[in-house]
């Protein structure tokens, strides 16, 4: 009798407690959702309602086109040049920036005299604005060998004046140097980081066995780091499919398109031309090709490590 | 034989100097081209216009002040720069708040369905502000939101809530259970314990999430842009860019501009490198 009192009373207990739990949840995740729900992701599903229509943006959209606008974006012979970019931006970050950023990780290291005045140095260009960067680098560009340093080199030396940025041969050139000045020092500093993650006691185990600093860097380092490298690869890819700061205050994608990226291009025909159901399509479009890539990346990956017996 | 082991621990030393100097030539060279640019700026800000035709990139002796007298006693820089104070520290102070009852849920409480929801949040991670502003920037006029900081506070803070819950999420759960076991033996509610042991346990991720969102809501052009039409609303990197567009011409008073525009970001680089590069890490290498 006495012993059923105490477990019922345990029962209320264990209800109120359980109780008080699912409110604290409830409480505690709902500024959180409702910010999350409302602004990330009702948006984008307005948008895809929104990306079915000729809209011009004011008054309700009524002009229905169905799938017209995503026909038109595969079409537009400017967004495939937009898209090239962004793809030839991704290509010259993989190939040139991270590896320098990883160059500049392994030289910097875990024990140089001097490395945190170096690490400084080196990741300061982050925290400038994009703005900032952008127009301190467009006083270099200046085309007038008077006015522009770069060309007041070339003219030192006695070399022809480039017309940099306003040369569309080279202008994807120029905007992805200010680029790497800008990130590769964020690459480095992961790097840096996924190096402190590495046992020291491995390596040293290598060098005792006669290993040169060369086997030791690609057998024991690298390998070890590829964890760390795979994310800034991730990282990179992203980055460089968004990217608009830089490019919109430089350029704003010209001359003629030669340095349009998605992003810019989006902003343009959204808030330039405000054809908006057309600017959602696009703003889609560039939401679909990074699901895309995130997905098969991270696929790709995972079946990497199953196969190497990491996973 | 004597000398033969002297003349090999003098090739050894050698295999260990000439690497070691080539490599702080190199070093020196990239912190060079680092530097180079923003030297050239400064050099820039100190001229008058008509030097800086001339003779741009060479040292500015005697500087010439005018440039920044003229911008710091302009109404415009000081009300820019407090329209990005406003927006950086109230959106760093939601973000704390907001991320971190959030991230506290995920890490510390069993409730059924709590990866479910947490998964959810992190596909945040695959909308990026970027892309999907147009359809942000709809939805904020149709709350009637445009051309107010508050909305600008809001679509920063509800683009950080994703990375943030993750990195928050992370550390909550590195602090050891027995603690809250014994917290609650001893009476605490969760709310309790969240607030008087796991935040000021939590201080140093704290710091590492403030300092990072701090400078990415700084840095923000993109939602500034688009969401704010009147000049007395606009941050400092709208208030940048459209000077620029404007004064254009006047590169040197441009260049002063940048300049003092950019002295907020380094100050808060050099006291709070450490918490930067500890957020930054600690959000991208989270597994």
């Amino acid at each position: 009798m006495e012993k059923a009192i105490g477990s019922r009373k345990e029962n209320l207990r264990g209800l109120s407690q359980r109780a008080l739990l699912a409110l604290n949840v409830v409480l505690f995740l709902f500024p959180a959702f409702t910010l999350f729900m409302a602004f990330v992701v009702y948006p984008v599903f307005q948008s895809l309602y929104y990306s079915m229509f000729d809209w011009k943006g004011f008054g309700p959209a009524v002009d229905f086109v169905g799938l017209g606008n995503y026909q038109r974006i595969l079409t537009d012979r400017a967004f495939m040049k937009a898209l090239g970019n962004a793809l030839l931006i991704v290509l010259l970050s993989l190939g040139v920036q991270l590896p320098l950023s990883l160059a500049m990780a392994l030289m910097v290291g875990r024990n140089l005299p001097g490395r945190t005045f170096f690490r400084t140095i080196l990741f300061m260009p982050y925290v400038f604005s994009e703005v900032i960067t952008a127009i301190m680098w467009m006083g270099l560009y200046n085309p007038d060998p008077d006015r522009g340093l770069l060309n007041a080199l070339l003219v030192t030396f006695g070399l022809k004046p480039q017309a940099w940025l306003g040369d569309p041969n080279q202008v994807i050139g120029c905007i992805f140097v200010v680029l790497s000045w800008k990130y590769f020092g964020f690459h480095m500093l992961l790097y840096i980081a996924g190096l402190q993650n590495i046992p020291q006691e491995i390596e040293e185990a290598a060098l005792i066995d006669g290993a040169t600093r060369r086997q030791l860097i690609t057998y024991i380092t690298l390998p070890l780091l590829w964890g760390t490298i795979r994310t800034s690869i991730y990282l990179s890819v992203l980055g460089a499919l968004q990217q608009f700061g830089i490019i919109w205050v430089m350029t704003k994608g010209g001359p003629v398109n030669a340095s349009d990226v998605m992003a810019t291009y989006m902003y343009r025909y959204s808030f330039v031309r405000f054809q908006l159901g057309y600017g959602s399509a696009v703003a889609l479009v560039m939401l679909l090709i990074s699901l895309l890539f995130s997905v098969a990346y991270l696929r790709l990956i995972r079946q990497q490590d199953y196969l190497s017996g990491r996973y | 034989m004597k000398a033969l082991n002297l003349f090999r621990q003098d090739r050894k030393t050698l295999y260990k100097v000439v690497p070691r100097i080539l490599q702080y030539m190199f070093l020196s060279v990239m912190v060079l081209l680092i530097l180079v640019p923003i030297v050239i700026l400064i050099f820039g800000s100190l001229k008058t216009r008509g030097e800086m035709y001339s003779r741009p990139y060479i040292s500015p002796i005697p500087p010439y002040w005018d440039n920044y007298t003229k911008i710091l006693s302009s109404h415009s820089f000081w009300v820019f720069l407090f329209n990005s104070i406003i927006v950086t520290l109230t959106v760093t102070v939601a973000v704390l708040f907001i991320c971190g009852l959030a991230a506290f849920v995920f890490a510390r409480l069993n409730f059924r369905g709590r990866d479910v929801l947490f998964n959810i949040l992190t596909l945040g991670l695959m909308f990026p502000i970027t892309i999907a502003i147009l359809p942000v920037y709809l939805f904020v006029r149709q709350l009637g939101l445009t051309n107010s900081l508050l909305g600008v506070i809001i679509v920063q803070t509800a683009f950080q809530v994703s990375g943030n819950v993750m990195i928050m999420r992370n550390f909550f759960a590195s602090i050891p259970f027995e603690l809250q076991d014994a917290a609650y033996i001893d009476g605490c509610t969760p709310f309790t314990f969240f607030r008087l042991i796991l935040l000021p346990l939590a201080r140093p991720a704290l710091s590492a999430v403030a300092a990072l969102t701090m400078v990415v809501s700084w840095n923000d052009l993109l939602v500034p842009l688009v969401l704010i039409d009147k000049e007395e609303l606009w941050t400092l990197p709208l208030g940048t860019m459209q000077f620029q567009g404007q004064y254009g011409t006047d590169l040197a008073l441009v260049a002063a501009f940048v300049t003092l525009s950019a002295i907020p970001a380094v100050i808060f680089y050099l006291f709070a490198e450490r918490q930067l590069i500890a957020g930054l890490t600690a959000g991208a290498l989270k597994e």
